[in-house]
């Protein structure tokens, strides 16, 4: 009956999205269509089951479709640390840590960006997070792992290459592989 | 997270596993697994140094949009999660009233006052009966469609709210063609909102808003009923108790008039609310 619940939620739910996409209007795009897609599927919740933990699951499933659909479009494969290290060596403004952290976030692999969020900022248990993205708590385990490990390497890549200026020299072109 | 299997191991002098680690930095070690790592960790310089890492790192990803937690939130989300509300406050009333099936057109309630053109069988109604019957329960889930999109609302509730009473009463009586009155239902402890105009398929509808002091909302959505083919003076009917649109209600017509009486309360409470209205009016 009480409707305070889900309002509640939204500024959890934008901070989640804001981190996941990097773009504010798209984070918001996702909550709302968590919003709407959340009202669709009132029945497919268990009255008195953990209302957060399924907003963030209806939220991490479409945000995943997303994803599918882009990498289908974009044909793109994922990018290994040591090929974009290059590309975060010369930023054209005085580095902000910030927004540095964010394009890190954004290198990483959907799927562990959304574990490492989910389990950093949202405090979300293992066993919640693995409910929400669909997967075994293994699995979790090791995106946890492999995400924390690939943004710390990022987040060191700009530093290291900052002493070795030649670096910048490399064509970005070879950021995407084509197929 | 239990790591009891793998963690509790009695050999200290194993190194941390990756998955320790994180539990230890994520907090989601029991109180007595917690002890034990800790202990391990004062021993283990290299794993000191990785849980320090991890928790920079988790610390600096907490910083990251920790301002969106306190920005308003848009509107247009804001009303995104009243429609949800509406929803789940429409899954809650299914479970209240014992999970009645939806779609089952007007399940329940025959015939609360007097006959009416529902009773009888089906099978023996001509098609323009089926139309009209077409029509009343359309105009009952748009009754309660308009109850479960404006009830929730905490800032626009109503278009005219109740301190502009005879304006309300004069701009809606004119909108929908016919003099209205606005029910006193301080008797049952609702008191009157406000009112808004809205769309239905042959003109405008009413809607008014009551509260009681729990801050239970109930809606009398009226308006001239859709396709009336045998004129105004043969519609008329007694209450019927409608479920099957997203609110409960009792709904009557009259003189070609339709009125629903729709809120999230019992269903004996909301007769009592409807019969209080229906002898006002």
């Amino acid at each position: 009956m009480n409707r305070q619940p889900i309002v509640d939620h939204i500024p959890a739910l934008r901070r989640y999205a804001r981190a996941l996409t990097g773009d504010t209007w798209a984070a918001d795009d996702l909550v709302q269509d968590t919003l709407e897609r959340a009202c669709s599927k009132w029945r497919l919740w268990t009255v008195g089951s953990n209302l957060r933990a399924w907003l963030f699951t209806v939220m991490h499933n479409l945000f995943a479709n997303q994803m599918r659909s882009a990498t289908r479009q974009a044909s793109s494969s994922t990018v290994d640390i040591e090929e974009v290290a290059h590309e975060l060596a010369a930023p054209d403004a005085p580095p902000d840590q910030a927004m540095d952290l964010q394009r890190c976030l954004l290198r990483l692999p959907p799927d562990q960006r959304a574990v490492l969020l989910l389990v950093s900022v949202e405090d979300m248990s293992y066993a919640d997070v693995a409910k929400i993205t669909g997967v075994p708590i293994g699995t979790v385990m090791s995106r946890l792992s492999r995400g924390r490990s690939r943004l710390q390497a990022l987040l060191d890549a700009p530093a290291q290459a900052a002493t070795q200026p030649s670096a910048t020299g490399t064509p970005v072109s070879h950021l995407h592989r084509l197929k | 997270m239990s790591l009891s299997n793998n963690t509790m191991d009695s050999n200290t002098s194993l190194p941390l596993t990756e998955d320790q680690i994180h539990a230890l930095v994520d907090g989601q070690l029991a109180a007595n697994e917690l002890a034990a790592l800790q202990a391990h960790l004062a021993q283990d310089p290299d794993a000191r140094a990785r849980v320090l890492k991890w928790q920079q790192q988790r610390d600096a990803l907490r910083g990251l949009h920790q301002h969106v937690l306190d920005e308003p939130v848009p509107s247009q989300l804001r009303s995104a999660a009243s429609q949800t509300a509406a929803s789940q406050q429409e899954l809650d009333q299914w479970w209240r009233w014992g999970g009645m099936a939806a779609g089952v057109m007007l399940a329940f309630g025959v015939g609360w006052f007097s006959h009416t053109a529902w009773q009888g069988d089906l099978a023996f109604r001509s098609p323009a009966v089926l139309a009209k019957a077409r029509a009343e329960r359309d105009f009952v889930r748009q009754a309660g469609v308009a109850h479960a999109v404006y009830s929730p609302e905490i800032r626009h509730p109503v278009e005219v709210t109740a301190a502009e009473q005879e304006h309300l009463v004069q701009w809606l009586s004119k909108r929908v063609g016919k003099p209205l009155k606005v029910p006193n239902l301080a008797s049952l402890g609702y008191a009157l909102m406000g009112g808004r105009l809205l769309p239905g398929e042959a003109g405008a509808r009413a809607q008014f808003m009551f509260q009681n002091t729990a801050g239970t909302r109930i809606t009398l959505y009226l308006g001239a009923l859709d396709s009336v083919p045998g004129g105004a003076n043969s519609r008329e009917t007694g209450f019927h108790f409608a479920t099957d649109g997203p609110i409960p209600s009792f709904y009557w017509i009259d003189q070609g008039f339709c009125y629903a009486l729709a809120g999230p309360v019992p269903r004996d409470a909301l007769m009592k609310l409807a019969e209080a209205v229906y002898r006002q009016l």
